[in-house]
């Protein structure tokens, strides 16, 4: 027996979690870690509810929810959506383009970490005097004037998982480009990769401009650097400039890959090629770009002028075609096909009519004059909620249950499922469809609380209703996923419509993927295998040695480094904490000498015999079975 | 399956049903009923886009149902592999080439409006005597009180903005601590008071709100400004043109108006001892440390939410921190006000020489 097919004790099991660079385990770690701070930002989300059920109530106090909603935005946004998004592109990804591992590994690793620990940072700062409370957009007015530490703890928390964000962004990249499998052309990439490689794109070119906010925003808050501070001749409208040119883009790094997640499923279930996937792929572009393009649509009432204004309004509407075309092709996939309701395609066709009423909602406001009444009341918070939970919530909740056999080789319970998606999406319109109407009524967002006689009451508790019945939905989802743990084991292709090369790898995936690299030999390479009667993918080269990285505990090391030199970073400007410069120091050292470790230890992988391919094949299939 | 559907529908049309039966909101505060210009093309431009809105989901969601009944796979039977359709390139062009002509409809009007509403050219011109021909208003935020100075009438006040209707009032915005947003929903869109810039803009009352529920319209603040962003409400009143004046004119009959130190009324010296050095009782002259309280009496509500009593005044005055959290009438540690704790005697009497301040009574 090899070292492969051993058992391994429980602390050597999470020391090999740690220290992994696996892009299977680490899609997994991401899935956790984005589950968590998903159930922290939703939990925050009802508590804000339950405070606006009824007029004047007091459950929450002011300050408090204004922590809440700060956290509740900045949570979902970056430490549930994106590492939930990067669980799914981190797993499917390489398995999709025919590779043994992502283009750079231990970067993968690395990335996670500086995500989770500055997540985790961010979030400590609930116990450590209060988080912060100047809204996920931290506009740089308040948040200069805002006392205490919470403005730091989100500068410093989202400066380092911004760096984990963006290192794993070039590492899809390189990946995409470099590591196709024989005969996998950009044209006949599955359109989940195109969406995460453009996606990851954006990351590139949207997270430079949050670094450098978050960096002046340091200075101003540490040094008394001015660059927002309007007294010493700074400017805070600079601080809105930035933060849109990230944050509008941002929208579209999280949406793009959930729309190539639907381009899978409905595919999947429809038995049918995606419609014009060729116009699929401009789309993305498309969208991708004019992302770069809209920004100052968020700032139609700071005071840009008519010219800015209107320019801006047009561009936006823009984005609305591509958008419509992909909305029409995903129509046109299942006109013609072969439908089966499963849990994953009863999400695809929630979404369809979710998204639509966000986009068009999205479209109202582009119109600048309109938007002065619809800017920063209850109708926005309708629009983007439409957009990401009908949008990019339903794409990762419908791809749990289709990817759940890939992740963990078992199969979510599709009863339970159903009951779930029904709960969750009557609970969703029930929040959502009201809000649209209470902006239209004058009532403006961020409020901790209202008056009675304004009109609003009725449908705030609505809304709140429906709040917890999301919550309802998402417990239920949670039982599911652990229930899947006594399952059955799912195997190979196991909703029987699989169309690309990660559905064709026999369950569980061993760690290095492929036992021979597949050839492909058009879209939806296993499809085409199936439809001549294949069992198994054409291969592009016979049974040999394997080339694969060793795990490291670097990336952690690296990341732990950053983590304590955050706290010095933190506590520096106070007076009465001079040994703060020491942690700093301490903190930065460690990270340091990690890299130059890395940088002076060469570390070129191992090489995974035949032989003990083929010893792990027959211990994880059984001898001469399911090969 | 299709009785879920069904469900979702009849949701639906439940939704649509509350929202027509509980109105379109209250007509001192809903955009949906509008009195005054601005707010009416707004409400139009929100018809026009609802509309075409409307049907391009109604288009897309009648595809998708077609869709969906005629290609379950209970229909079409399970072992049948529908034909690989690659794609279309005349469907391609046409739902491009559709959008594309809605969205330059809708942006025609859009543009036009843009431009419309920054159109602030007349707050400069002049008559032969060199007066200003336009009303402006200086609107000043801070943290959680609006200030309102009339540069060319010479006056100012606070949390209750006056206006005349059937003309255009202009508007210089700015904000004093952090920013905020000026908002008054039923008359017309929003515009922010940023920190470092004048931002400006008109709004037009078309109608006198003293047959509204409260004789006011409602305004708000719309950006995130601190822990009482929620409570930074003002009121509006808008008077016919003659009152305007009216109401102008006493105002400027309050010049000079101070409270003494030696009063006999304990209100008026404890006023004139503790709040005199940062609330003006006289309705000419600059901004103030804090709100303007010459037209106090007048007012519809305490502190921009409270309803207007002596009772609210007086727990306001004694607490301000408890209503108001993050204020700037409590000291820095938060410990007391300002002025330190006053007797309850010398806070009634506060309260009613306060409440008597009026240019209207």
């Amino acid at each position: 027996m090899s070292s492969y097919t051993q058992k391994k004790s429980f602390g050597a099991i999470v020391w090999d979690y740690i220290t992994t660079v696996d892009h299977k385990k680490l899609a997994i770690m991401y899935l956790l870690a984005g589950t968590l701070f998903f159930a922290i930002a939703g939990f925050e989300a009802l508590l804000m509810r339950i405070q606006l059920m009824k007029p004047n109530n007091d459950f929450v106090s002011a300050g408090f929810f204004n922590e809440l909603l700060t956290m509740h935005g900045t949570t979902m946004l970056f430490l549930a959506a994106t590492p939930l998004l990067f669980a799914f592109m981190n797993m499917l990804v390489p398995l999709q383009i025919g590779a043994r591992d992502v283009a750079f590994p231990f970067l993968n690793s690395l990335g996670f970490w500086l995500f989770f620990l500055g997540a985790v940072f961010l979030h400590l700062s609930f116990f450590m005097g209060g988080a912060p409370d100047a809204g996920w957009t931290s506009y740089a007015s308040l948040s200069l004037y805002s006392p205490g530490h919470g403005i730091d703890f989100y500068v410093l928390g989202l400066q380092i998982s911004g760096a984990g964000t963006l290192i794993s962004g070039i590492n899809f990249i390189v990946t995409i480009i470099t590591m196709r499998a024989p005969g996998m052309t950009f044209m006949r990439m599955p359109l989940f990769t195109w969406t995460a490689m453009i996606s990851s794109a954006l990351i590139l070119f949207a997270f430079p401009p949050l670094t450098i906010g978050l960096l002046m925003m340091l200075f101003d808050r540490m040094f008394g650097g001015n660059f927002f501070d309007h007294t010493m001749g700074g400017n805070t409208v600079i601080w809105e400039h930035l933060f849109w040119i990230f944050g509008h883009p941002e929208v579209y790094i999280l949406v793009l890959p959930a729309f190539g997640l639907f381009s899978e499923i409905i595919p999947t279930f429809s038995r049918k090629r995606l419609f014009g996937y060729s116009s699929m792929v401009f789309a993305t572009i498309l969208i991708g770009f004019l992302g770069f393009m809209v920004w100052a649509h968020h700032m139609f009432t700071t005071g840009l002028g008519p010219t800015a204004n209107a320019i801006f309004a047009v561009a936006t509407m823009a984005i609305g075609v591509p958008t419509g075309m992909k909305v029409f092709n995903w129509i046109l996939t299942i006109w013609g096909g072969s439908i089966k309701v499963t849990t994953p395609m009863l999400y695809a066709l929630g979404f369809i009519p979710s998204f639509v009423a966000g986009g068009v909602t999205g479209v109202m406001q582009a119109a600048a004059p309109l938007d002065y009444q619809l800017h920063d009341s209850y109708f926005i918070v309708a629009h983007f909620h439409y957009v990401i939970v009908g949008g990019i919530v339903t794409a990762l909740f419908g791809s749990a249950h289709f990817y759940w056999p890939i992740f963990f080789n078992r199969m979510l319970n599709e009863t339970l499922g159903k009951i779930t998606f029904w709960v969750f999406f009557i609970g969703f319109h029930l929040t959502f469809f009201i809000q649209h109407f209470l902006g239209l009524m004058g009532m403006p967002r961020r409020v901790f609380t209202y008056m009675e006689g304004q009109g609003w009451d009725n449908f705030n508790l609505i809304s709140t209703i429906g709040a917890l019945m999301m919550g309802v939905g998402v417990i239920l989802l949670v039982i599911n996923c652990l229930l899947s743990i006594k399952g059955e084991p799912a195997g190979r292709d196991p909703w029987g419509d699989g169309r690309t090369l990660e559905w064709s790898i026999p369950q569980p995936i061993p760690f290095y993927n492929f036992r021979q690299t597949p050839l492909v030999r058009g879209l939806d390479t296993w499809w085409i295998e199936k439809q001549e009667g294949n069992t198994e993918v054409t291969f592009a080269e016979p049974v040999g040695d394997v080339h694969m990285p060793n795990n490291s505990a670097i990336p952690v090391v690296i990341s732990l480094g950053m983590f304590i030199a955050a706290f010095g970073a933190l506590y520096n400007p106070d007076a009465d904490k001079p040994w703060s410069i020491y942690i700093l120091i301490i903190g930065l050292a460690i990270t340091f000498g990690a890299m130059l470790t890395r940088s002076l230890k060469d570390d070129h992988g191992f090489h995974l015999h035949k032989e003990d391919i083929l010893e792990i094949e027959e211990h994880l299939y059984g001898k001469g079975g399911n090969k | 399956m299709m009785k879920g559907l069904k469900k979702w529908r009849l949701f639906s049309l439940l939704a649509v049903m509350m929202v027509f039966l509980s109105g379109c909101g209250e007509d001192y505060l809903s955009t949906l009923k509008p009195s005054g210009e601005v707010g009416k093309q707004q409400l139009n431009l929100l018809l026009m886009t609802t509309i075409i809105m409307t049907i391009v989901v109604v288009v897309v969601s009648v595809i998708y149902l077609l869709a969906f009944v005629k290609y379950r796979r209970s229909k079409v039977g399970e072992n049948v592999i529908p034909k690989q359709v690659e794609g279309s390139h005349t469907l391609e062009v046409i739902w491009t080439v559709i959008p594309i002509i809605l969205l330059l409809i809708i942006s025609v009007p859009v543009v036009i409006t843009t431009y419309k509403f920054a159109d602030v050219a007349a707050m400069d011109e002049v008559d032969a005597e060199g007066n200003k021909t336009a009303l402006t208003v200086n609107v000043t935020a801070k943290l959680y009180w609006w200030e309102f100075e009339y540069p060319n009438q010479g006056i100012i006040t606070a949390q209750e903005l006056v206006v005349p209707t059937g003309e255009k009032v202009y508007f210089n915005l700015k904000a004093a601590d952090v920013k905020h947003s000026f908002w008054i929903p039923a008359v017309g869109g929003k515009m922010d008071t940023n920190v470092e810039n004048l931002n400006k803009f008109y709004l037009e009352f078309d109608k006198e709100s003293k047959d509204l529920k409260d004789g006011v319209f409602y305004g708000k603040c719309a950006e995130l400004c601190g822990p009482s962003h929620a409570l930074m409400d003002f009121k509006v009143k808008a008077l016919s043109p003659e009152a305007f004046d009216a109401w102008v004119a006493s105002m400027k009959a309050t010049e000079g108006q101070v409270a003494d130190k030696n009063a006999v009324d304990l209100g008026e010296k404890t006023f004139a001892n503790n709040c005199l050095s940062c609330h003006a009782v006289s309705g000419v002259g600059g901004p103030g440390v804090g709100p303007n309280l010459t037209a106090f009496g007048d007012r519809n509500r305490v502190a921009g939410f409270l309803e207007h009593n002596e009772e609210n005044l007086k727990a306001w005055i004694k607490n301000p921190a408890e209503f108001k959290p993050g204020n700037l009438m409590m000291k820095q540690d938060g410990s007391e006000p300002i002025y330190g704790q006053l007797t309850d005697e010398e806070i009634d009497a506060l309260a009613t020489y306060i409440m008597s301040l009026s240019v209207e009574k």
